[in-house]
This record gives structure tokens, sequence and C-alpha cells, in this order.
């Protein structure tokens, strides 16, 4: 712990951060661009210069370390001329075009040039040109703001692991560029905006949309994957008009993905704003009288156990839990949340959870991928393991198909079931690196279980975690990774039924089931619900919509408070930033009065209340933002494998969703990932 | 000043590029000098390889070919090959006529030197003349201002250069013979003008060294 002095406050700091730190620590700030806590040092802005005692001119604070009886000054004469003169030469080349600059109000160069500028230039030559370069339809590049300070090169190098941005030419003639002309391959790209301290990369969706000054901040979860990525809801009125990550060092830290950030163009198509009934074949708008009496004249007279729902994979635990009691109510128990067919057990927490949290990836050090493709299906996840590749003290292996370049080196052990019984028993040489393990963490993704044999695989894979010492009092290397936001949360709730989506549509089809629920369900097999009576709650007109015979329009996810609980079992609570359109309604209330209206009045009247009946149906609802592994038992059913490969469920991670679907962004993205194959990096 | 040096659109497209048998031998050299893993070191020398089996040029695909040798990624390699103004980004004429234009040799005549290359090429510096066979281009001090002006033509320098000189020196590139490097004035080397001027006896009384 060296002491040091800044600005003649004595301070002691730990050993091997930098000044730049220390005076952050000291609570002085430092100006800059270049520098950032998440990437490495660049050095290059030379906007944070300090003076040194003894040393013969200032030093750059970011990339100098700190020493032994170091004595700092942030506060004279030389400093206020270093930054000067930094911010002028900054300035020469670029453009005064700040109230056309989509950065205008949150940029950094203009915050600076305030705060540490000289106000006015000396330089009386031409400025630079710099052509703008096409990055995909997510970036908008604005190149000759630039002030090259590479945090976005060193963003796809050393996080997104697409190695595709350089900073080419030199002296004047460098620019930042692709060099070839090519869309970003990452799924994490938007970061890079944020990143930018300048105008030159602004997003293209919300180009010219709003100032920040105008907008109203909500924080909140997202529902895009089941990462729970903490996120900044910006809206104008009732319109959302943009998704910023919000800070969580366990989770996101300060990333999202880009279907996280740019989706949400499809909150504003396809929305449900008002009740359907379906008369003569056709859905007809109706009014909620109309809508719920239908639905009593179908229901009423009807056994419950000839009555069952799905739950949709963006759910939150309110609505969930009002359906279902309202199912209870109607003497049925048979709500379904495995949309997909997973083979996932509800009775035992920790067979569910990514028990090890996202942050225990950071000290995994041998991590097999089962099934799973993060890349896909949790990008902001993948970027971790990548970080933990690159300590160079994970060794990370995988079972299952080849799906692309995950972003770091694999081990491909096999792409079955084949290769996962050979671990469990023991064959192998990566057995034994599992078992020479301090930290060995098995992933389990949905690829892996959403088959026939999943129950198998699952209990397959529950025998190698105990058997190389993945679960252990501290340290549960047991994860499975989820794909949906809503999954954890009717687990909690235990909505599993015996024989699962498949029973329920089979039943359907058969003409065993009369009612069927879907509450924002959309990824089913529509065609095999039969000619049962079907209820579609939900906020887009996608799959289950088209099938219904009423529809109740609900809420989307920034438009209700809800609860979520992420693939790690993280209880977050979303908050509401805008008001579902039209005659829409927050989900929960929808089910609260059709209770009423069913003669089945469900116990709760507001928030509140649900929220405590959430608890006294699961405790862990009480425990908010808290990651803990889950209890531990026996779980998977021994079984027949069979060769299919795991292949991930996640096909095209920017349409996975009935938001994402109708987002004109995530189409465009769709496209521009199509022309441009994936490129095998490494 | 031509703003752009990134991915110039407006020169041939090679589809292929592979070393031949005998440069990939070279460029094994190059990358033996590092140690195993550090293959990326030898990416200035391996371009260099490329240029020069490719009439003296990179188009992207010898840059890419070099980046699948060294197993870096693309752009890596796009951003040393940009950033060396050695390396050829357009196609050029069979001789470069490199002309120092830095402050010693500008004192000592590079206007005149460059005014020869232009009318006797017949095109401006960054263009390929008429016959291809030469491209001129002003650099930076070479490090031969002992000699100034001086020119470099592909590896070779040719100094104390004045407008005649320089003609005499394309005119003979253009006749098809290989001109005598160095200076180009009655001088060896360094040495000055006309012989030593200093050090023409031994001391001590010994017999006085011969003219060379």
């Amino acid at each position: 712990m060296p002491k040091m002095k800044i600005d003649g406050k004595e301070i002691e700091v730990p050993a091997g951060i930098t000044v730049l730190q220390a005076c952050e620590l000291a609570g002085v700030e430092i100006p800059r661009f270049c520098y950032h806590e998440r990437l490495s040092i660049a050095g290059n802005c030379r906007m944070c210069l300090v003076e040194q005692e003894k040393a013969p001119k200032p030093i750059a604070s970011c990339a100098m370390p700190v020493m032994e009886g170091m004595m700092i000054k942030t506060d004279t004469e030389v400093v206020r001329k270093a930054r000067h003169g930094v911010m002028e030469f900054l300035l020469i080349n670029h453009p005064l075009d700040c109230p056309i600059c989509d950065q205008g109000g949150e940029c950094d160069l203009q915050d600076q040039a305030m705060g540490y500028g000289r106000g006015g230039s000396r330089f009386d030559e031409n400025k630079r040109a710099v052509p703008d370069k096409d990055l995909g339809p997510l970036v908008k590049t604005s190149m000759n703001r630039c002030i090259q300070c590479t945090r976005c090169i060193r963003f796809a190098t050393e996080v997104a692991g697409v190695e595709e941005l350089g900073a080419t030419g030199r002296g004047e003639q460098m620019e930042i560029t692709t060099y070839v002309r090519k869309t970003l391959s990452s799924e994490l790209s938007g970061n890079i905006v944020d990143l930018c301290p300048v105008g030159a990369l602004t997003s293209k969706p919300y180009e010219f949309n709003a100032r920040p000054w105008e907008l109203r901040k909500t924080e909140s979860i997202d529902t895009m994957d089941a990462l729970g990525s903490n996120i900044r809801i910006d809206t104008r009125g009732s319109e959302v008009m943009r998704v910023l990550p919000r800070i969580n060092e366990d989770i996101n830290e300060e990333w999202i993905s880009d279907k996280t950030r740019h989706a949400i163009d499809g909150l504003k198509r396809q929305r449900l704003d008002r009740p359907y009934v379906r008369r003569d074949g056709k859905l007809r708008p109706a009014s909620w009288d109309e809508a719920f009496s239908a639905i009593r004249e179908r229901v009423a007279a009807v056994r419950g156990e000839r009555i069952a729902a799905v739950v949709g994979d963006q759910c939150d635990a309110e609505a969930m839990v009002a359906l279902k009691d309202l199912l209870n109510g109607l003497g049925s128990s048979r709500v379904e949340c495995r949309q997909d067919g997973a083979a996932l057990d509800a009775s035992v927490r920790g067979a569910y959870l990514f028990n090890a949290g996202v942050a225990g990836i950071d000290t995994a050090d041998v991590i097999l991928l089962v099934g799973s493709n993060p890349r896909i299906e949790a990008p902001v996840l993948n970027a971790r393991i990548r970080r933990r590749y690159l300590t160079g003290r994970a060794r990370i292996a995988v079972i299952g198909a080849d799906e692309g370049d995950l972003t770091y080196p694999v081990a491909r052990l096999g792409t079955g079931a084949a290769a996962l019984a050979e671990l469990a028993a023991g064959q192998g040489t990566f057995a034994g690196v599992l078992k020479g393990a301090k930290n060995p963490m098995i992933v389990v993704g949905q690829g892996a279980l959403r088959r026939p044999d999943g129950a198998a695989v699952l209990a397959k894979a529950r025998a190698l975690a105990e058997a190389c010492g993945a679960v252990r009092a501290d340290w549960n290397g047991f994860c499975v990774l989820h794909t949906v936001a809503g999954r954890v949360g009717g687990l909690d709730l235990g909505l599993t039924t015996t024989g699962g989506i498949d029973g329920i549509l089979a039943d359907a089809s058969s003409g065993k089931l009369d009612v069927v629920y879907l509450l924002a369900a959309d990824e089913i097999d529509t065609s095999r619900l039969g000619k049962a009576f079907v209820i579609y709650q939900g906020h887009h007109g996608d799959a289950g919509a088209h099938r219904a015979d009423v529809v109740l329009p609900g809420a989307a996810y920034t438009e209700k408070p809800g609860t979520y609980v992420n693939t790690e079992g993280r209880v977050q609570l979303a908050n509401r930033a805008t008001h579902p359109p039209g005659e829409a309604k927050e989900d929960w209330t929808i089910l609260r009065a059709l209770s009423g209206v069913l003669g089945k009045a469900l116990p709760f009247d507001d928030l509140d209340q649900v929220r405590e009946r959430l608890v006294r149906a699961n405790p862990v609802f009480a425990a908010v933002d808290v990651q803990s592994p889950g209890a531990w038992g026996a779980f998977g059913v021994d079984g027949a494998l069979t060769d299919k490969p795991f292949a991930s469920p996640v096909g095209n991670f920017y349409m996975t969703c009935p938001v994402s679907r109708a987002s004109a962004t995530m189409a465009a993205c769709t496209a521009a990932r199509q022309a441009v194959p994936s490129m095998a990096a490494e | 000043m031509a703003m752009i040096t990134a991915d110039p659109t407006d020169v041939p497209v090679v589809v292929d590029f592979q070393f031949t048998p005998e440069y990939l031998a070279l460029a094994r050299e190059q990358i033996a000098q590092y140690p195993a893993g550090r293959q990326a070191s030898a990416v200035i020398a391996c371009l260099d390889l490329a240029q020069r089996q490719h009439d003296g040029w990179l188009p992207r695909a010898a840059m890419d070919y070099v980046a699948g040798l060294l197993d870096m990624a693309p752009i890596r390699v796009y951003e040393v090959a940009t950033f060396y103004t050695m390396f050829q980004l357009k196609p050029r004429g069979k001789h470069l006529l490199q002309v120092c234009t830095t402050t010693p040799c500008w004192l000592r005549g590079s206007d005149a030197v460059m005014k020869a290359c232009r009318e006797a090429t017949g095109v401006a510096p960054g263009q390929v003349s008429a016959d291809g066979l030469f491209t001129t281009v002003e650099v930076e001090c070479m490090g031969a201002c002992v000699n100034a002006p001086m020119i470099q033509i592909n590896d070779t320098y040719f100094e104390d250069l004045d407008e005649a000189s320089t003609k005499r020196l394309i005119a003979a590139l253009k006749r098809g013979e290989t001109p005598k490097p160095g200076p180009q004035v009655d001088r060896h080397t360094s040495a000055p003008e006309g012989g030593p001027t200093t050090l023409t006896t031994i001391p001590g009384g010994a017999a006085p060294l011969a003219k060379s």
C-alpha cells in the first residue's frame, strides 16, 4: 500500500493502480478521453496530464503506476497549461457542428472543453476531412469528429472479441476504420457508441431523435435474454427513445447486447392496443366487457382438468402468479412455463440456476459449455467468459454442434450426449482436466435440454458435476444458461406440468382440453391447439394472437413494474418507463379483473399485495438483487441418450421474441449479418 | 494532400496472392527469428517480401495472405501496411524514384531533382509513367545527408545529384542499363570531392599516399 500525496493531501492507495485511479480515490477529477476503466490503457489522448514533483514534464496519469512517496499536483499552472494545450490540439480538427451532433448534451469533448479548455483556437488552416465509414445498421459514423482515442478499437478487440476495427494510416492520415467496408460482426457493437467520448460514433436508429435533456430516465431490467442486464430506459412522452446500460458489476458490468439496446422500435409495431374477439372466424375489435363475457361464456362451464395455460418467455412473475392462482381457482393446476419443452426440473432450485453466478465466471478455471452458444444466447455473459480466457487462467471446452466462433478458442470434445456421457464416466483427457480444476464450471444450455432425451442429459450433467467436484459447499459450478427472461421466475413458481408443453399441445389437438390460456406465449406450435378455445393475453400480434379466440392486450416489459429472475436466480425489479398503448393494461391487473368476472376473485388488489403473494409462493422473491446458489438435490432422469448434436435454440440472435421480431432495426441487422457470412476470425 | 490512405478503391483487383516457394522459404526464415507464438513480429518482413514478389506493391489479397500466414486479424496487417510509407498500396512503375526533400537535400537542390524526375518521366509524383517504368515519390530523410541531394531507386541510393545527372540516370534506366550506384560526382562514398584533402601524408615522413 504505497503512500502518496495528491494536491498536498496524503493518501494510501492499493499497489499497482495508476495515478489517475489514485486521484479518483482522493476525490480529484482528472479529465480523460482515451482512458476507460474496462479497457486496456492506451495513453494517447494526453488529456490526463498531471504534474509530478521532480518529473521534468507533466506525466500521463492514466498510464503511470503509483509509487511510494509520489507527489502529484493536479491544480497548478503547469497542469492547466498542459490541459489547455491538449484541448486546443484535440479541437484543431474537430468540426464545430455541435448543434447538429447527436452527442450534444452528453459529449465528453464538449464538457471537458468547457471545463478545461482555453475557450478559443489559434488554428486558422483547413480542418482535415475524413470519409465516413459504414459500420452497419446500428452505428452511425461521423469520422470528422473522431479524436482517435481508440476506445472503439480496444472494445472490439478486447471485450467483443472481433478484431475488425483498427487505425490505419499515420499522423494526419490516421483513420479509425474496418478498412474493408464491412459491418461489425459483433452482438455488442452498440456499446462502442456509449464508449465514444465524442460524436464520431452515434446510434443510427436513434439518429436525430431526441436530446438527452428531453428524456425521462427509468431504471429497469432487460428481458431480451436471461441475463437480466440492468438498463436505463429513456422515454419522451409515451415513447421509448432508447435503452442504455446501467452498471451492475455482478451481471452486465456496463455493457448490453445490440438486441437489448435496439429492439425497442419493435415496441411500436404490431401492438395489441385493444381487446379482440373472434366472430365468424375473424378477430374483431371488442371492448374489455365483451372480451371478458366471451371468455365467461366459454370457460364457466368447463371442468378444471380441461383447462391449461402456457406462460410466455418474457412474462413478469406478478402475471405468472396471478395466472397460476386464476387457474387454481378454476380447478386446474396445469400451467406450463417451459414453452420450448426443455427438461428443466422445478423441484430442485439448483437444477435450473446458473449456480455459480455470472460473476462466478471470473473465478472459474475450467469452463465446459454443454449445448450452449453463449455468444448468441447471452452475448454479455460471453464477453465475461472471453475476459476470463484472456487472463490465461481458464480452459474452455464445448460439447455441441460447431456454430461458429465464440470469440475465444475452445476445445471441442464432441457434438452430442455421447461425449457428455464419456466425460461423466471419467473417460478422456478432459475428464482429468475437470477433476483437477479448482473451480470447474459446467454450463448447460437449453440446446442440451430441449430434446426428447433432455432429462437424461440433465442427469448426466449432474453426474458429471458431482463427479468432478463442481458442487461443493463453497462453489457450485453447475450452471444452467437460460435463453429467456421469464423462465427462472416461472420455475420458481413451480409452473411445470407432467408431460410438459408437448402434453398440453397433444391434449389440445386430441380434444382433451377445451380452454388454453396463452400468457404472451408465442413460441409454441399454434397449429397443434386443435379446437381448443384459446385466450391470448400479450402485447404483440405474434403467433399466439393469430390463433386466439379472444385477445387481451397486455403490457410489454417497458410498460409495467415487474419482477424478473435472471438465469443465476437473482430477483430483480423492473420499473414502468411508459404506459401500455391504447386500452392495454398491466398483465396481473387483467388477470385480476378476469378472475372477478369468472367469480373466482383473486385476493390481491394492488402491486404490493401481488408481491406479498409472490413471496408466499416462493420466499426467494423476498430477496431482491441477491444471488446465491440454489439448493442441491437429485434431479434429471437416467435414460437413453440419442446421438443428435446439441444445437442452440437461438437461430437468429436478432429475432428471438415478439418485440425483436417486430423490430425493423433487428430486421436490418439480420439482413446485414446474412449479407456478410460470419467470419471465422480465429 | 491526398486525404485517404485507407483502402484505395482505384487499384486493380487482385483476387489471389500466395508466396512462391522461394519467397515462402524467405518468409519462414524471418518468422523463425522470433519465439514461437510471436510470429506476428515478422509482419513487416513478410509484407516487404510480398511487395517484392508482387511488382513492388501490396494488393489487399497480399495483406490478407500475410495475415493468414502469421495468424493475425487482417485489420492488424492493414494497420501496419498503411502506417509505413515504404509499403505501396497502389501499382507503381518498375523503378520507384524516391526523392528525398528533407531540409539538407532541399538546401542542396532537391527541387531541381524533383523537376528532373517530373520532366524525364513525364508524369507528376505518385503517377506511373506512360511506359510503365517510373513512379516518383517524395520521401523524408533517408540518412544520406552528407551526399545530398539524393534519390533512392528501388533499393539503391544515388547521391550528389543535380538536374542533369538525374536526367542522365533516368535516361540510362530507360535504356535498360544499370547505372553506377552511390555518388554521381567524382567522389568516393562520403570522402571529399576530387579525393582526400587531409591525411594525405603519413605522419613521420613516410611516402605520400597515392591519390585514389
